[in-house]
């Protein structure tokens, strides 16, 4: 017998000549099609093998349910597979740089993970007797030290779920301070057009008006304007400092200044901390109230929308109106004030049925020990040099927002440079997705026009910001040269092409139903 | 520092491309005054290694859940989650990805995200559910405030049967968007006293069920008074495995259903994140709060989703948004969802049935104790007892037999008298042996 020596065949003789074609099935090499848990069949599966229950339900008569629930169940390697061909359709940031800005997409460490998952933070019962938690509160307790020496402020209530919760905390204990001064009349709150939206949104949660504060050319609160609305209704203002076009704004000793001046105080919305964290304390510029988001300046990860943390610190003049409960020290140990009435008849009341995201606090330690006092200054400064290399190497090609003097943590451009190309602001977005980046953030802020916004972080290599730039300046020439199939029909190489979402709205489809 | 990717020859020839002499040139903006030149006082940076002896000091310091007998509930409930769900929820794509709002590149989490709505709305009998909340109490003052929306009135009436953290939540928030918040008086079988407190002017009542206490009730009728004088009802549950086994409030005419999702797929965390389940009826849906997850289709026609009814929410509508919520419990809802395909409508149902067992056997075991009194007439897996004496000290002095008794009442609020009753739950991690310890240590103290 002779051994065959013509085997298969392993060159690709042909197969670049061949032209591309869509899939028979809707599957596409390693990204799979696949269908909703309702659509898999499982209405009798289980994935769990539980022990029989040793009594029936027969004591709650009529009280138990009849009707079937409609839930679908998978065995373990049909879960396995079906969430993890789903996760294939994620951008992520241990994939490429993720560049949303006012997000603050930074690596989120897995030593983080590690130590939130310890038995002695993870499997602790909030309600447990406070003699065998004196590990976590002295965990909260650290927690709070670092924050308040790195923001210069007196107090910190840890409680607040995410940023926020965080500025209703704030501006609750701005309205719990004013009352207890007889200024309880004051009705509103001033905010800059640049804000984020929950600016506004919780100040008319509180039951506030909002008033907005013009900006000047150079991208900053206008205080002239600022002086003018300051009147004796006003309750605080709401300024994102670093602002939401990545400046800093330069006459913020003045803002507080005027805003203490007139009676109202100062909450800073602290979602750009990370600029300037170990460099700059905001105490030191008058603030009065600060929600510091630990999903964004401290790692912990984002996870698709959550869950943050946004503790908030407090001045002097806010401190007595926390919400409980907060840690105290005695003779047994650490222990948790839980009831306002107890110990501060000021405190403002709840926010939430515990006392705040341990889970969160522990990733945000890590990650602040980790770093000690030296690395967190040189977050600042990193994430502000990267940013600054953004701008310097794509403003020959793209239009900065802001052109004079430096940026902070991000970098805004607007969308004059795509004049007279055809393309969008969001078809430029789209067209990003194509070459591997998720896009900046878009349209935001509403300030300027056809925004894009975009903040590395400190945690991306040179050589990723190189590449990144490489293939943002490729896409403008591209744009310029009118070569705009390529942004109107992107993204192509995405696992879906664009979404209608106006469809999506008009008709809205919020949950499975089997079909009639 | 391992985190920070940039060399100093990195940062020179960066400095060079940008043209500033050095980064100090970059925070000029920063007034002379406020800028710090020297290190904070702070501990300088760590290895893994000293970071991770730290933490695990401090952990060390805890008496977890699963280190002896244990019976806390009142809000959160210590369950086994199958292995499967951590690793999922640790895959980079989901962990450290952000809010899906380019939907080409994040189908995985909004998929993921309609399966959650659809889950939910399955177990609370209603028809729509949201993308999460933070939490359960959050998700119940948010709940009382969307009534107001819906109704155009001003009182809400919070039952005294529901969680006493929940109910201070709803009135701090809800109250400094100028409700009336009635708060009736804790009492174990206090669902019927919220019939005498409806009124014309009443936007929602709020009833848990199973109540803090633990009581089981059905709410029909509740929902028919309120129904009539032109109120929502809110139901709200803090142990979402008793879906498995109840009527769901749908069934029994809630108009809001809200809910803590703890107890599926997530750990106990020392009170967080959890994660707020929310679902209502459809025709309420425009007044929701929080992100909504919707089908579509792509340029292609090929199925997909998006965030949707985004003209609700605070980054759209700014102050006349229907909630400031933004970030929820993205993580936390996957792990749900997860957790909850796992154990599918079979498995659901199986848990239910064998937390409501523990808890029948725990109950027959601490009523024979001499002196223990057990109030809670019908309960899941949760409920009350009279013990001789304060409920505090007895958890304190039970814990010297290694026994972690429950949840003081007290606890939740000192103001109500309750200070004999003890609050106690068993689940499908509760052993026999840990029940014996439990009535036997409870036993040799009241004996």
């Amino acid at each position: 017998m002779t051994m065959l020596n013509v085997g298969r065949p392993t060159r690709p003789e042909g197969a670049a000549e061949s032209a591309g074609h869509a899939s028979l099935t809707g599957g596409r090499g390693l990204l799979q099609d696949e269908p909703l848990i309702f659509e898999l069949g499982g209405w009798t599966k289980t994935g769990v093998d539980l022990a029989p229950a040793a009594q029936d339900a027969s004591d709650l008569g009529d009280l138990v349910r009849s009707a079937p629930i409609g839930l679908p169940g998978l065995s373990e390697p049909e879960a396995m597979r079906h969430y993890v061909r789903l996760s294939q359709k994620n951008h992520a940031i241990d994939l490429a740089l993720y560049p949303l800005g006012s997000c603050t997409m930074k690596h989120n460490p897995r030593l983080n993970e590690k130590m939130a998952r310890l038995a002695g933070f993870a499997d602790l019962h909030p309600l447990a007797p406070q003699s065998t938690v004196q590990g976590a509160l002295t965990l909260m307790d650290r927690l709070a030290h670092w924050l308040k020496t790195l923001t210069g402020m007196p107090a910190v209530a840890l409680s607040p779920k995410a940023g926020a919760h965080g500025e209703l905390c704030g501006l609750l204990a701005i309205k719990a301070a004013h009352e207890a001064n007889g200024q309880g009349h004051r009705r509103t709150v001033l905010v800059p057009t640049s804000a984020h939206g929950t600016n506004p949104a919780t100040a008319a949660f509180v039951g506030y008006s909002v008033v907005e504060i013009a900006q000047t050319e150079d991208g900053r609160v206008d205080t002239a304007d600022l002086a003018a609305k300051l009147s004796p209704d006003v309750a605080a203002i709401m300024v994102t400092n670093p602002n939401t076009c990545g400046l800093f704004e330069r006459d913020i000793l003045e803002i507080s200044r005027l805003t203490h001046e007139a009676g109202a105080y100062f909450y800073c919305d602290g979602a750009n901390f990370n600029a300037i964290v170990g460099r700059v304390r905001p105490g030191d510029l008058g603030v009065d109230a600060m929600h510091i988001n630990l999903h964004k300046t401290f790692s912990t990860p984002h996870g698709g929308g959550g869950p943050g943390a946004g503790p908030v610190v407090l001045s002097a003049a806010l401190a007595a109106h926390a919400p409980a409960p907060w840690v105290v020290s005695g003779p047994d140990g650490l222990r948790l004030v839980e009831e306002t009435v107890e110990e501060a008849a000021q405190g403002f009341g709840r926010m939430s049925a515990f006392h705040g995201q341990m889970g969160m606090f522990v990733r945000a330690y890590a990650y602040m020990a980790s770093h000690g006092a030296d690395g967190l200054r040189q977050v600042a400064e990193d994430a502000v040099l990267n940013a600054n290399y953004i701008k310097a190497r794509l403003s020959p090609v793209m239009s900065p927002a802001f052109p004079e003097g430096p940026c902070m943590h991000e970098a805004l451009f607007d969308d004059a440079w795509l004049d007279g190309t055809g393309v969008t602001t969001l078809d430029f977005a789209k067209a990003m997705i194509d070459e591997g980046f998720h896009p900046m953030t878009m349209y935001f802020p509403l300030v300027v026009h056809g925004a894009m916004l975009i903040e590395p972080t400190e945690t991306e290599p040179k050589h990723e910001l190189d590449r990144f730039c490489e293939a943002l300046i490729a896409l403008a020439h591209a744009a310029k040269a009118g070569d705009v199939d390529r942004f109107k029909g992107a993204p192509y190489l995405a696992p879906l092409r664009r979404l209608d979402e106006t469809l999506a709205a008009r008709k809205p489809k919020l949950a499975w139903r089997q079909e009639a | 520092m391992r985190y920070l990717p940039l060399t100093p020859a990195d940062r020179a020839e960066m400095l060079a491309t940008i043209g500033a002499g050095s980064i100090d040139d970059l925070f000029v903006d920063v007034p002379a005054a406020a800028r710090k030149a020297d290190l904070f006082d702070l501990p300088l940076h760590a290895g893994e290694l000293e970071v991770e002896r730290e933490l695990a000091g401090l952990a060390a310091l805890n008496r977890p859940a699963g280190a002896g007998p244990f019976f806390c509930g009142a809000g959160a409930y210590k369950h086994h989650v199958p292995a499967t769900v951590d690793h999922i929820i640790q895959r980079s794509e989901f962990l450290t990805s952000y809010t899906p709002y380019q939907p080409e590149i994040a189908q995985g989490t909004l998929q993921v995200l309609f399966e959650f709505q659809s889950q939910v709305a399955a177990l609370t009998g209603l028809e729509v559910a949201n993308a999460s909340m933070y939490d359960g109490s959050t998700a119940c003052a948010e709940a009382v405030m969307m009534a107001q929306r819906v109704t155009r009135r001003k009182k809400a009436v919070l039952s005294g049967g529901l969680h006493p953290h929940y109910a201070a939540t709803t009135q701090t928030i809800a109250h400094a968007e100028g409700m009336d918040i009635v708060r009736q008086a804790a009492a174990i079988d206090a669902e019927a006293a919220v019939l005498d407190a409806i009124d014309a002017d009443t936007a929602a009542v709020v009833v848990q069920t199973p109540n803090v206490f633990g009581v089981v009730t059905d709410v029909t009728k509740i929902a028919e008074a309120a129904h009539a004088a032109g109120a929502l009802l809110i139901v709200v549950t803090t142990e979402a495995v008793s879906y498995g086994l109840l009527k769901s409030p749908g069934e029994m005419g809630a108009d809001i259903a809200v809910a803590e999702g703890q107890s599926i797929g997530n750990g106990l965390n020392f009170g967080g994140p959890y994660v707020g389940l929310f679902a209502c009826r459809e025709k309420l849906v425009r007044q929701m709060p929080g992100r909504l997850c919707g089908e579509t289709v792509d340029a292609e026609g090929r199925r997909g989703y998006v965030l949707t009814l985004s003209t609700r929410e605070q980054h759209i509508r700014r102050e006349k948004a229907t909630s400031n919520i933004c970030t929820n419990s993205g993580l936390c809802a996957l792990a749900f969802t997860i957790h909850l395909s796992l154990l599918g409508e079979t498995g659901l149902r199986q848990l239910a049935a064998l937390n409501h067992a523990k808890a029948r056997e725990l109950r027959d075991a601490l009523a024979a104790v001499p002196g223990v009194q057990v109030l809670t007439p019908r309960f899941f897996n949760e409920f009350a007892i009279r013990v001789k004496g304060s409920a505090a000290a007895a958890v304190e002095a039970l814990l010297a037999d290694g026994v972690v008794a429950g949840v003081p009442f007290s606890r939740l609020d000192p103001s109500a008298g309750l200070d004999d009753v003890l609050l106690v739950a068993a689940t499908e991690t509760t052993s026999t042996q840990d029940i014996q310890a439990f009535a036997q240590a409870l036993a040799g103290r009241t004996a």
